[in-house]
């Protein structure tokens, strides 16, 4: 599995979609396999239960193959798939609206102190630490818990690896906007997932004794 | 010119992107060599988005691939997506 930008550079996209325009419709199962993952972990960041974000996963592959036709090449297949996917996953909290407790106004850019968890050392976190069920869940609710602005930069960027510019085609805004909105994204996380995480992984680590801990700035 | 550990904060994404000036950045590194706290931040953050971009984070629930291809063949079984779909 990869994230969105590592899978075009060996396929020739462009001239997929043609065959399937074509009339080769079978084609479109290949074409948008490498997307699977990225496209449902982009529905479930909006919608935050498995159910809704496989419904709008499908509804946005669906969506894709309808209008294959008005993909003019001038961006990647991948970043004109996933600007479907948060379409389809904003309208569909737009929808929604009443019975979910989620504002989907967004919060403006204003910019506001966002500090970072302080701490004096850190030790480097290893992957295998995503085997636990529960880190892996701290994580999701991490991402999932920010503010939509911040939820979608994040997901673009940094899970889904779009480049600054494609992010900002996808989000309509200019590559300084993505820049500031993923600042405060990840200062974000790091907040709320530093001091977590290093608890977590030290009960297991057999390092107590040489924890330095957590400090107050004042 | 000798950075505050609040302002190399505001580098702390720029830096992991590799979209600082120069002159800011070499600002930022001489900092960082004496600063623990604000390295340790720009460890933890970096650590951190690494592991959220690991696939096991978002993971597909089970039979979503079967379910998805099999709607999809629902679709696909009827007309060809259209050249240029209006609206």
């Amino acid at each position: 599995m990869h994230s969105l930008a590592q899978n075009t550079e060996s396929r020739n996209e462009v001239e997929m979609i043609a065959l399937i325009l074509g009339g080769q419709t079978h084609l479109f199962h290949d074409l948008i396999r490498p997307y699977e993952r990225s496209v449902y972990a982009m529905a479930l960041s909006f919608l935050h239960n498995e159910a809704d974000a496989e419904d709008v996963a499908q509804e946005a592959f669906l969506k894709a193959y309808r209008k294959l036709g008005s993909f003019r090449g001038e961006s990647r297949f991948s970043t004109w798939l996933i600007t479907i996917t948060l379409n389809e996953a904003r309208g569909r909290l737009r929808r929604m609206k009443g019975r979910t407790m989620e504002s989907i106004d967004e919060p403006s850019d204003e910019p506001g102190a966002i500090s970072p968890a302080l701490l004096r050392d850190w030790r480097e976190i290893p992957s295998e630490v995503l085997e636990r069920q529960e880190i892996r869940q701290l994580l999701q609710e991490a991402v999932n818990g920010l503010p939509p602005l911040y939820r979608e930069i994040v997901m673009l960027r940094d899970v889904e690896e779009l480049n600054i510019a494609e992010a900002a085609e996808v989000l309509q805004v200019t590559a300084g906007t993505v820049k500031v909105r993923l600042h405060r994204a990840r200062i974000m996380l790091q907040k709320t997932l530093a001091p977590h995480l290093k608890s977590m992984t030290a009960q297991t680590a057999s390092q107590a004794k040489s924890k330095r801990g957590w400090f107050r700035w004042s | 010119m000798v950075l505050e550990c609040k302002h190399v904060w505001n580098h702390i994404s720029g830096y992991l992107d590799g979209t600082l000036d120069a002159a800011v950045l070499a600002d930022v590194q001489k900092h960082l060599e004496h600063c623990e706290i604000c390295s340790a931040i720009l460890d933890s953050t970096r650590n951190i988005l690494i592991l959220v971009a690991d696939d096991r984070v978002f993971e597909l629930p089970l039979g979503f691939s079967e379910r998805l291809h099999s709607r999809l063949d629902e679709e696909l079984s009827g007309l060809a997506p259209v050249e240029n779909p209006s609206g």
